[in-house]
């Protein structure tokens, strides 16, 4: 089993290491020790800038740093940076295209205890609305410091989406792993059935096909990091050699990674995708393994949609 | 202390920008006159007098950066740039129009001159913000200047900015309240009362300075003292009339966001014509 990590620390980790080569700054809303900028506020701290407890003006601020040509992240919860700071984030970072990276962290329903006002399930939805955003959501530390880094060489407004869980680093011992934005990656070939997966749920989509395969079901395991721009001809291709598609995502099935593959899927070929994600509801409090349970956001929930979706194929092969 | 040669050449110019303001706004058929006439004067000698720019070079590193947090006043900002050299006068007719580039807001992406995106109020003063702790940060001598309308102090976020500029001591920030007394419902003590700015922003941390809004050597004093102020950012509190020099505009919420036509728009370049006219007799 790989060791577990939360993709906020390898958030931390890898600004501290940039930073030691490239010019940039960090902000963050009196939250760095959560988002884990605090490391990098304690290895650089005249590059560090604590905006206190004012997300709408921290996104504004990033985008004039931005727009006075310095590099940028600006960190807070999922909640508070996306929902909170919304039109900050369309009107002073996305309408002139700055170069402000978003590094958001403790996004999705593994926030656990403190419940629904800070489940953000919603950030997806509302950053890959804004024209122009890209929006990264790594699986595991290995990628999410690749993230940080390829954020960092790309220009253009950028959301990454962290989490507070520790989940397994599946790509730590895979030399071979690459990192590319807008690019899915194929984790596992399979014939019968797809699963896209995105963030924490690509352990668990590896997971399910490993069960499906138990039960004598093929299934091509994608994790789709980007969501934005999203990656049309690895969702093409599953579609037309697979015939049926599971999305998976710590999110609403709202607007997310599920609604972004049927809108590739459903002008382009016509398959079945059943997206499994938070349903339109509210989190609440609880302890993580019990809050995934409760909201389907399992192996086994998938290895059960998985099978939904093979009976609905159709004959766009 | 300008020369009262200088003065006059400013006044000419603010006319000028104004005339640019009723031309933009007419043939737009839609804009806000009200509020790009009451800060055309600062605007003027922030542009002809004060700021380091380069029609030539927009984005030159150096130079100093305008923010016009109170972004719907575009047509004043677009008249002095335009005027400046950063694009032709004659552009100005093509305010708001789908094929043009002025968009009916800031837009800093295809717009020569313009700084910062704004027009959702109380962002542009956070973005200057931003500006000038990359100019403290890396050293840079450059300043920032940024205009927020009064009724725009009402957003919460122009005090988040007020205390990250303070708390990080951006005394190469420099900010104008435009203080018309109107918004667009009505007066803005009737509507959700702001005052008083200059009690609140020195409570905040900033130096307050308070003028007259059309009068260039109090405009001048003002802006030169900013620049010698330390270790905090500076308010300058400007009284305005909304609506000023066009008669029936001034102190009228009416003129807000509404265009004048027909008749009004003579009237009006009549009005400002008889003060450009006057000042051409001025004698200094």
């Amino acid at each position: 089993m790989a060791e577990k990590k939360a993709t906020r620390e390898a958030y931390g980790a890898a600004l501290v290491d940039l930073g030691a080569t490239h010019d940039f700054v960090v902000l963050d809303a009196d939250l760095a020790a959560a988002t884990k900028t605090g490391m990098f506020k304690k290895k650089f701290p005249d590059r560090f800038f604590n905006c206190g407890i004012a997300e709408g003006n921290m996104i504004s601020v990033a985008a004039g740093i931005a727009a006075a040509g310095k590099r940028v992240f600006a960190s807070s919860f999922a909640m508070f940076a996306a929902g909170r700071a919304f039109e900050q984030v369309r009107n002073s970072i996305g309408y002139p295209h700055l170069n402000v990276k978003i590094g958001a962290t403790h996004a999705g329903i593994t926030v656990g205890e403190d419940g629904a006002t800070h489940q953000c399930n919603e950030d997806m939805a509302l950053m890959r609305s804004i024209p122009g955003m890209t929006v990264i959501c790594p699986a595991d530390a290995t990628e999410a410091y690749a993230a940080v880094a390829a954020a960092l060489d790309t220009d253009g407004p950028m959301y990454l989406r962290f989490s507070r869980y520790a989940v397994p680093d599946l790509n730590a011992e895979d030399p071979s792993y690459h990192f590319e934005i807008g690019r899915g990656i194929l984790r596992r070939d399979g014939h019968d059935v797809t699963v896209i997966a995105v963030g924490n749920m690509v352990g668990m989509a590896l997971e399910a096909a490993e069960a499906l395969a138990a039960e004598g079901i093929s299934a091509r395991v994608i994790n789709m990091h980007t969501v934005k721009p999203i990656d049309r001809e690895i969702i093409l291709r599953a579609a037309r050699e697979t015939g049926a598609i599971v999305t998976a995502e710590e999110h609403s099935i709202i607007g997310g990674l599920g609604a972004a593959v049927c809108e590739v899927t459903s002008e382009e070929c016509p398959v079945p995708v059943l997206r499994v994600g938070v349903e339109d509801v509210f989190g609440r409090s609880g302890d993580v393994p019990t809050l995934m349970k409760a909201y389907g956001l399992t192996a086994e929930h998938i290895v059960e949609r998985a099978k939904q979706a093979m009976e609905k194929k159709t004959s766009c092969r | 202390m300008m020369t009262p040669s200088r003065v006059l050449e400013l006044k000419k110019q603010a006319n000028d920008i104004r005339i640019g303001i009723i031309e933009g706004v007419y043939n737009a058929a839609c804009g806000h006159p009200g509020g790009s006439l009451s800060i055309a004067d600062i605007v003027t000698y922030l542009y002809f007098e004060h700021m380091n720019v380069d029609p030539a070079h927009p984005k030159m590193d150096e130079r100093d950066r305008f923010v016009l947090s109170k972004g719907h006043t575009a047509p004043a900002l677009y008249a002095a740039l335009a005027h400046r050299g950063f694009f032709p006068v004659e552009e100005l007719k093509t305010l708001r129009k789908f094929s043009s580039r002025l968009q009916g807001h800031p837009d800093m992406k295809n717009i020569p001159g313009v700084d910062m995106s704004t027009g959702s109020l109380g962002l542009g003063i956070s973005a200057a913000c931003g500006m000038a702790l990359v100019g403290k940060l890396d050293g840079k001598p450059y300043r920032v200047y940024t205009v927020l309308g009064d009724g725009e102090s009402e957003e919460g976020q122009v005090w988040e900015a007020a205390m990250f500029a303070a708390h990080y001591k951006l005394d190469n920030l420099c900010a104008v309240l435009d203080f018309n007394g109107l918004q667009i419902d009505g007066k803005i003590t009737d509507v959700m009362n702001p005052t008083p700015h200059d009690e609140k922003f020195r409570a905040f941390g900033w130096h307050v300075i308070t003028i007259d809004a059309h009068d260039f050597d109090a405009i001048d004093a003002a802006f030169r003292e900013a620049q010698t102020v330390k270790g905090k950012p500076t308010l300058i509190l400007a009284k305005s009339v909304k609506g000023k020099g066009v008669s029936y505009m001034e102190n009228n919420c009416d003129w807000h966001g509404k265009a004048p036509k027909g008749d009004e728009y003579t009237v009006a370049m009549n009005d400002l014509r008889a003060i450009g006219a006057a000042l051409e007799k001025e004698e200094v």
